[in-house]
């Protein structure tokens, strides 16, 4: 079947993603001409596949429950934020907060992320090829992120059950995040990651991945003991 | 939540452009801040008196109907330099005068207490008002403008009044211009400082605050990078800053970059938004290195 054309050249925002949900399961579409639109394929719950054809918005993707979503560009801030189920992949950069509170899914950015990467992930996947800026994994609950190049300051401040694999450096950790020893199921683990994340990530040696968690001196809150946050 | 723009042209050939190319990104900053807009547009400017260096443009603006030359003619004699108007509009005109801003300002202050000057310089012009950004470019003709540089805002206000006195772009000194998003929490305790210090704000403004931390610090001597620096040291907030002078055009952000910003650089400009879609509509973007400032890096250009 061939994919539906949508350009936002001549339709609003609404316009798009009201004929997005209306495609049938296995139904692709072409969005065009986005020019940083905001809110492009959002709140989808249908099996589709979606490219969008340049540089995106802010929240291209988010609240996903099962649409494949592909950027040919690059995106502002929230890319598939509270995603529940699917894939959002971005071909080049995206700005902050990349994936924040995404429950399940996952998100590929196979270039770099900008600050606060992962905030607040419920249980989503987030693979970066490249770097994440400042306070990324920042209060990240579950789900997992993996980090091809460099993470900025702050990473993982706060974390509880999710888990930060990073392949380059790490500017400094967040309070309570700590780098723990890897075992033979992280390697089994970062290995499927990176295969799920595809050619941008063949530079990750998944026996050689640093993994950052939670030390749990935070875990559970209480304002009279110690105040390390 | 407010927008900024900012266009710094290194090709000349665009000059004629910018007014168009402003009005097109601030329009699209419409979403970020609905409920006014301003601008300041550096031009090079051929002399309007003749015989007469180191002209200034003053900026004037009045909310009430307003006789622009007998106002002219008044100020004119109160400083005893030549005057020529050029009026924008109904409620704002600029006035060309060799009179230092000092007497200037404290003629049309004794004369006109009414009207207001959102700014003056060699080059800079300003205009800002409530209501829509496109209205408001409609209404001064931005389109036609020519310049070198510019910058806007949209204002979606959150920590004062919605008026035209606290719109932004700042400029409370000649040539300087600033447009803020965000918002300062210490704003009062510096603008207590440097009233102290005989610095005094026009408005209960945060930014303003800011503008005129930086204005002070370049008074004595500070370049615009050091007067980023200051506010960097000693302002608390959220911001993302776009500072232009006669010949410099600068973006910070706050140390958690907080508040968005990026920034498109061709061989023939440097453009800087809030977000990417007003960059958008720009010649050659596509081809631009487009990238973030992170926090606390200041990055500048000159001309």
């Amino acid at each position: 079947m061939e994919p539906v054309i949508l350009s936002c050249a001549e339709l609003s925002t609404r316009e798009i993603n009201t004929a997005l949900a209306a495609l049938p399961d296995g139904a692709s579409a072409r969005v065009l001409e986005p020019r940083g639109r905001h809110n492009l394929a959002v709140g989808l719950s249908n099996r589709v596949r979606i490219d969008i054809e340049g540089n995106a918005g802010y929240f291209i993707g988010g609240l996903g429950d099962g649409p494949d979503v592909v950027v040919h560009g690059f995106t502002g801030w929230s890319v598939g934020e509270n995603l529940q189920a699917g894939s959002v992949r971005v071909k080049g950069n995206v700005s902050e907060c990349a994936g924040a509170s995404s429950r399940g899914g996952s998100i590929v950015i196979e270039g770099d992320a900008s600050s606060r990467a992962g905030i607040s992930l419920k249980g989503g996947t987030i693979l970066v090829s490249g770097n994440v800026g400042h306070m990324s994994g920042f209060m990240a609950q579950a789900g997992v992120m993996l980090i091809g190049g460099d993470a900025g300051d702050a990473l993982g401040d706060s974390l509880y059950e999710a888990v930060i694999y990073v392949a380059g450096k790490i500017a400094s950790l967040g309070s309570d995040a700590r780098i723990e020893e890897l075992t033979e199921a992280d390697v089994r683990a970062v290995k499927a990651l990176a295969e799920l994340g595809g050619g941008g990530f063949g530079h990750v040696q998944p026996e050689n991945v640093t993994r950052v968690a939670s030390a749990r001196g935070l875990y559970n809150f209480d304002a009279l003991i110690d105040q390390k946050y | 939540m407010c927008g900024i723009v900012g266009l710094h042209l290194k090709n000349p050939g665009l000059q004629p452009r910018l007014g168009e190319l402003l009005t097109q990104m601030l329009e699209a900053m419409t979403t970020r801040g609905p409920d006014s807009a301003g601008i300041a547009v550096y031009a090079d400017r051929e002399p309007a008196l003749a015989g007469q260096a180191g002209e200034l443009r003053y900026s004037l603006r009045s909310d009430e109907t307003i006789d622009w030359d007998l106002l002219a003619k008044r100020i004119a004699a109160e400083t005893g330099r030549d005057l020529r108007v050029e009026p924008l509009g109904s409620d704002s005109a600029v006035f060309v005068s060799p009179a230092a801003e000092t007497p200037f300002l404290a003629a049309v202050r004794r004369v006109v207490p009414r009207v207001s000057v959102p700014g003056y310089g060699r080059s800079m012009v300003v205009v800002k008002d409530v209501g829509a950004p496109a209205a408001i470019c409609a209404r001064y003709g931005i389109p036609g403008w020519a310049g070198y540089q510019g910058i806007g805002h949209t204002r979606m206000a959150t920590e004062s009044a919605v008026t035209t006195a606290h719109s932004h772009p700042f400029a409370p000194a000649a040539d300087l211009a600033l447009v803020h998003n965000g918002s300062f929490s210490n704003y009062a305790t510096i603008r207590q400082r440097l009233a102290r210090d005989g610095v005094h704000c026009d408005t209960d403004n945060d930014s303003e605050v800011a503008a005129r931390l930086i204005a002070a610090r370049m008074a004595e001597g500070a370049d615009l990078a050091d007067g980023l620096r200051t506010v960097l040291k000693e302002m608390d907030g959220f911001f993302t800053l776009l500072v232009t002078t006669r010949t410099q055009f600068a973006v910070v952000r706050d140390s958690f970059a907080c508040k968005p910003a990026v920034i498109a650089e061709t061989p023939d400009y440097v453009a800087m938004a809030s977000e990417y879609h007003a960059l958008a509509g720009l010649p050659g973007v596509a081809g631009a290195r487009v990238f973030e400032p992170m926090p606390e890096e200041i990055h500048v250009w000159s001309r």
